[in-house]
């Protein structure tokens, strides 16, 4: 393992009477790609500024690259690149200006880092003369991860880069974020989309400022501790809410138009309840037995907080 | 399912321009009265432009359109006061209580006194809100708001519901309560018109359609859809839409 | 230094590349300098007025002569009596009227004092008193002009207007267009320039970049420093060669004494910004807690001794009110530093204060 990338230790940060972050403590090693997974309010929007040292933390010690947030402010703000949850550049300027300024003002140029960003850049380079707040939302998203890369940061803060932008953008922002790591760069990433958790080496589920799990995806699905079956018959309400009645059911979610109905292992057969669902009245029953996905894995842990 | 062959939204050959720039092409497609029908699209794909259209809130530069029963063009009053409409965003008043929100909305809908007090308590009931009746919506969790703007966007009846990308940010377990908040209502009957990121949700509903470049690219269950682009998620037919443009 | 050169360079593309900006920028001075300007003048030279003159004599003819030929004045009607007065005023016949006492220049010839009376329409008493003042000025020169043949006379009321003796009323509204104008651009532009950057999130990316809070206030400000010194010069040009606003004492020191304004200024505009966050509350103080004072309380339109003791107090807080006493001096006294040196003190004073208070209040973090 590389060196320790991030270090938090019993972080705790509160505004007024709201707990943002309740006493949490992980380490990122360098050259990971770190997931923070959870809806919003879980906290990561305060945990990243916490390490980018915009905010101060009420109690507990937070490292990045070695230095203290507090202390070594001026530093860490030398040596991270930050993509904030909003869409935070300067809508009136043309993308090329918006990145040799972000550029600039790190004291380099683009033609320096043009190697780090080249991929990335590339694809809205035809449009470098266009008004950034003119561009589509992939678009600016990939500016906006270019101007945070401009000056060869060791470590990238993104927070909430997918958010709001379409599927397809997604697919190719976290294969753009592979790559980077592959480069070397410590990445530590939030975002409430389940289903991007499998793309990072290891993720922190989060929900109301607590760390529920850490681990690598695999690990945190082979903890799952319950079976698990995929339902099927048509309507998926009336079937969920048959299956919620069903003895021996711990937890009945649809997934698209399939239910997920999880049990302690060997309470449920799946050819009874094949039978016990088709007596009510479900037609085209297809029962599966499946493994976990991080979705499951995260409400399990929320009923269990 | 409460579905029936009745149209609700009859939309034909809509075009909205913008200078040189065409958001929506020549759309053509219909919504059946308690329907949870799902508008796909990648960003910039015109979507918001076709919502806003039909909410009345923009002309389209031509075609034919029809919202619960009354032309777009010369009934727009009508048109609003049988639509409701949710945003992620600015659906309810941050600095009002629970219950001034709800009152609000009924009277700007034309309710009477006691039916918004009739109406805001079984609400309240149904959401588990009857505690929180005093408290600012700044103060509750962003689970119980987002609930809360759906059923204040239903306070009124409407034939339609607009929700767009409703469960942004939300936690799987309220994503599925909110989901079912959806379902009911479909099931008594309101139309549901609905946006979202998250391709797993498009699986509930009755059709999809997916918009590409300010056309609609495919239009059907996702069932259908799935078996047609040879694809095991909506995930997959998503991104085999819009990267084959 | 190259950090800094792209900071003002950004900074500039934003200001041309908003046109409301702009707007605000030139084409605000421009259009209050006309507006304000013409207006006066304008009443000015319009103002019918009646004369009462029982007398009739040579001395009543030339002052009557010499109040109609000045340009300003128009003769509506002769009155027969006194009792005409006040129906010509109240069809709203005249705005002014001027009534000489029966053996004008026979009491003047014999006691050395004569009186007249000049009556304005006090029901528009801005208007009023600078016809007023015009009136007795041009009658204390018409008394100049004779005191130097024969031994003095005394005419009374006598208002005499020193240092504008062409008795123009734009002359007035330059200096304190310049302190309002000025004032508007430097704090309200920055406030919002800086707030702008909050609300876009920006402001993050700035305090997570090696930047120094100094730098990035320096680097915001800098270019209004330079466009609200252009916006000086516009308002002086202006005002020399449309109203003929004459600059008698040193233009380097007012342009000096404008920079030093303009410093005061934007460090409350920085120090207003660093206090609230959105785009919108900016607005709101700058425009409620910057604007309407120095229009009100800086003795712009209102004369600061005429006010209750309570407003003069705060009028004594006001730093336009400095500026305002230092432009008139140099502009219209011809007046180096040292009468105006106490003024300039306090204007620096100021400027010191709202920049240490905005340094201790910026945050190097968000909260």
């Amino acid at each position: 393992m590389d060196p320790v990338a991030v270090s938090v230790k019993n972080l705790t940060l509160r505004y007024k009477t709201t707990l943002a972050i309740d006493d949490i403590s992980f380490e990122v090693a360098g050259g990971e790609l770190f997931g923070f997974i959870g809806p919003d309010g879980a906290g990561k929007t305060s945990l990243f500024r916490i390490l980018t040292t915009l905010l101060v933390p009420t109690q507990g010690a937070c490292q990045v690259e070695g230095l203290d947030v507090v202390k070594d402010y001026r530093q860490i703000r030398n040596i991270c690149g930050y993509m904030p949850g909003k869409f935070s550049l300067y809508q009136d300027l043309t993308v090329e200006e918006n990145l040799s300024f972000f550029a600039t003002i790190f004291g380099t140029t683009i033609a320096e880092n043009y190697d780090l960003i080249k991929d990335i850049y590339a694809q809205i380079e035809p449009f470098k003369k266009r008004k950034a707040g003119k561009l589509s939302g992939g678009m600016k998203q990939k500016l906006a991860l270019s101007c945070a890369l401009i000056h060869k940061p060791q470590i990238l803060f993104l927070d909430e880069p997918t958010t709001g932008v379409d599927a397809v953008s997604r697919r190719e922002f976290w294969e753009m974020l592979k790559r980077l790591r592959d480069g070397g760069i410590t990445i530590l990433v939030s975002t409430p989309y389940m289903d991007e958790a499998e793309k990072c080496d290891r993720v922190a589920l989060m929900q109301a400022g607590k760390i529920m799990k850490i681990n690598t995806p695999a690990e945190i699905i082979k903890d799952y501790p319950h079976a698990l079956l995929s339902v099927r018959a048509g309507d998926v309400y009336p079937l969920m809410k048959e299956l919620m009645k069903y003895p021996g059911t711990h937890r009945a979610d649809t997934f698209g138009q399939s239910v997920h109905l999880s049990f302690k292992k060997g309470e449920i057969q799946p050819a009874e309840l094949q039978k016990h669902l088709s007596t009510k009245g479900h037609t085209n029953v297809e029962i599966e037995e499946i493994t976990a996905s991080i979705e499951d894995c995260f409400m399990d842990l929320m009923t269990i907080n | 399912m409460a579905v029936s062959s009745e149209n609700i939204i009859i939309v034909k050959d809509l075009v909205k321009k913008f200078g040189s720039f065409v958001a929506n092409d020549h759309l053509t497609f219909e919504v059946r009265k308690g329907e949870i029908f799902g508008f796909l699209g990648a960003n910039g794909a015109g979507k918001t432009t076709a919502i806003k259209i039909l909410c009345g809130l923009w002309y389209p530069t031509s075609g034919e359109l029809n919202v619960a029963g009354y032309n777009i063009y010369t009934q727009r009053e009508k048109v609003k006061q049988n639509i409701g409409y949710m945003s992620q965003k600015f659906s309810l008043y941050d600095d009002l209580t629970v219950f001034e929100n709800i009152r609000f909305y009924g009277g700007i809908y034309g309710l009477r006194k006691k039916e918004i007090s009739e109406r805001s308590k079984s609400l309240m009931e149904r959401l588990d809100l009857s505690a929180a009746r005093d408290k600012l919506i700044r103060d509750i969790p962003l689970g119980w708001k987002q609930k809360l703007a759906f059923s204040v966007a239903m306070l009124h009846n409407p034939k339609i519901v607009f929700l767009d990308e409703p469960t942004g940010g939300v936690d799987p377990i309220t994503r599925r309560q909110f989901w079912n908040l959806i379902y009911e209502a479909a099931h008594g009957g309101t139309t549901v018109f609905v946006t979202t990121h998250y391709m797993d949700e498009s699986e509930y509903c009755d059709r999809v359609s997916i918009m590409v470049d300010g056309r609609i690219a495919a239009l059907d269950t996702p069932e259908k859809l799935k078996f047609q682009f040879n694809a095991s998620t909506m995930d997959d037919v998503f991104i085999q839409l819009a990267r084959g443009k | 230094m190259k950090r800094f050169r792209a900071f003002v360079v950004k900074e500039f593309y934003h200001i041309f590349r908003d046109y409301r900006t702009l707007l605000i920028l030139f084409g605000m001075p421009a259009v209050q300098l006309m507006l304000f300007g013409y207006v006066i003048t304008n009443e000015i030279k319009d103002a019918r007025i009646a004369i009462y003159d029982p007398s009739k004599d040579i001395v009543t003819r030339m002052i009557s002569d010499k109040i109609l030929s000045s340009g300003y004045f128009i003769l509506e009607r002769n009155l027969n009596n006194i009792a005409e007065i006040e129906s010509a005023f109240r069809y709203g016949e005249v705005s002014l009227a001027i009534v000489f006492e029966p053996e004008f220049a026979k009491k003047m010839e014999k006691n050395g004092t004569a009186h007249l009376q000049i009556i304005g329409d006090a029901s528009d008493p801005n208007t009023a008193n600078i016809l007023v003042n015009y009136a007795s000025g041009i009658i204390s020169n018409y008394l100049i002009s004779i005191n130097s043949e024969k031994v003095p006379y005394q005419i009374i009321p006598q208002a005499r207007m020193m240092y504008n003796g062409e008795l123009k009323g734009v002359y007035m509204f330059v200096p304190g267009l310049m302190a309002m104008l000025l004032m508007l651009i430097s704090a309200l532009m920055t406030s919002l320039a800086i707030t702008r950057e909050k609300e876009l999130g920006t402001m993050e990316l700035l305090l997570v970049s090696p930047l120094r809070p100094v730098q990035i206030i320096i680097g915001k400000v800098f270019p209004y420093v330079f466009l609200a010194f252009i916006d000086a010069i516009i308002i002086l040009v202006l005002g020399n060669t449309v109203f003929h606003v004459p600059v008698l004492g040193s233009i380097t020191l007012l342009l000096a004494e404008s920079f030093l304004y303009i410093c005061m200024a934007l460090s409350l505009g920085i120090l207003i910004s660093t206090l609230t966050s959105s785009q919108q509350i900016a607005m709101m103080v700058s425009l409620v807690a910057l604007m309407l004072p120095t229009i009100l309380l800086s003795g712009f339109i209102f004369p600061v001794e005429n006010m209750p003791w309570i407003l003069q107090v705060f009028c004594y807080v006001m730093p336009p009110k400095y500026f305002i006493t230092i432009i008139k001096s140099i502009m219209l006294q011809g007046n180096g530093l040292a009468c105006v040196w106490q003024e300039t003190l306090i204007l620096l004073g100021f400027t010191l204060f709202f920049l240490m208070l905005s340094v201790k209040k910026f945050n190097i973090r968000l909260a």
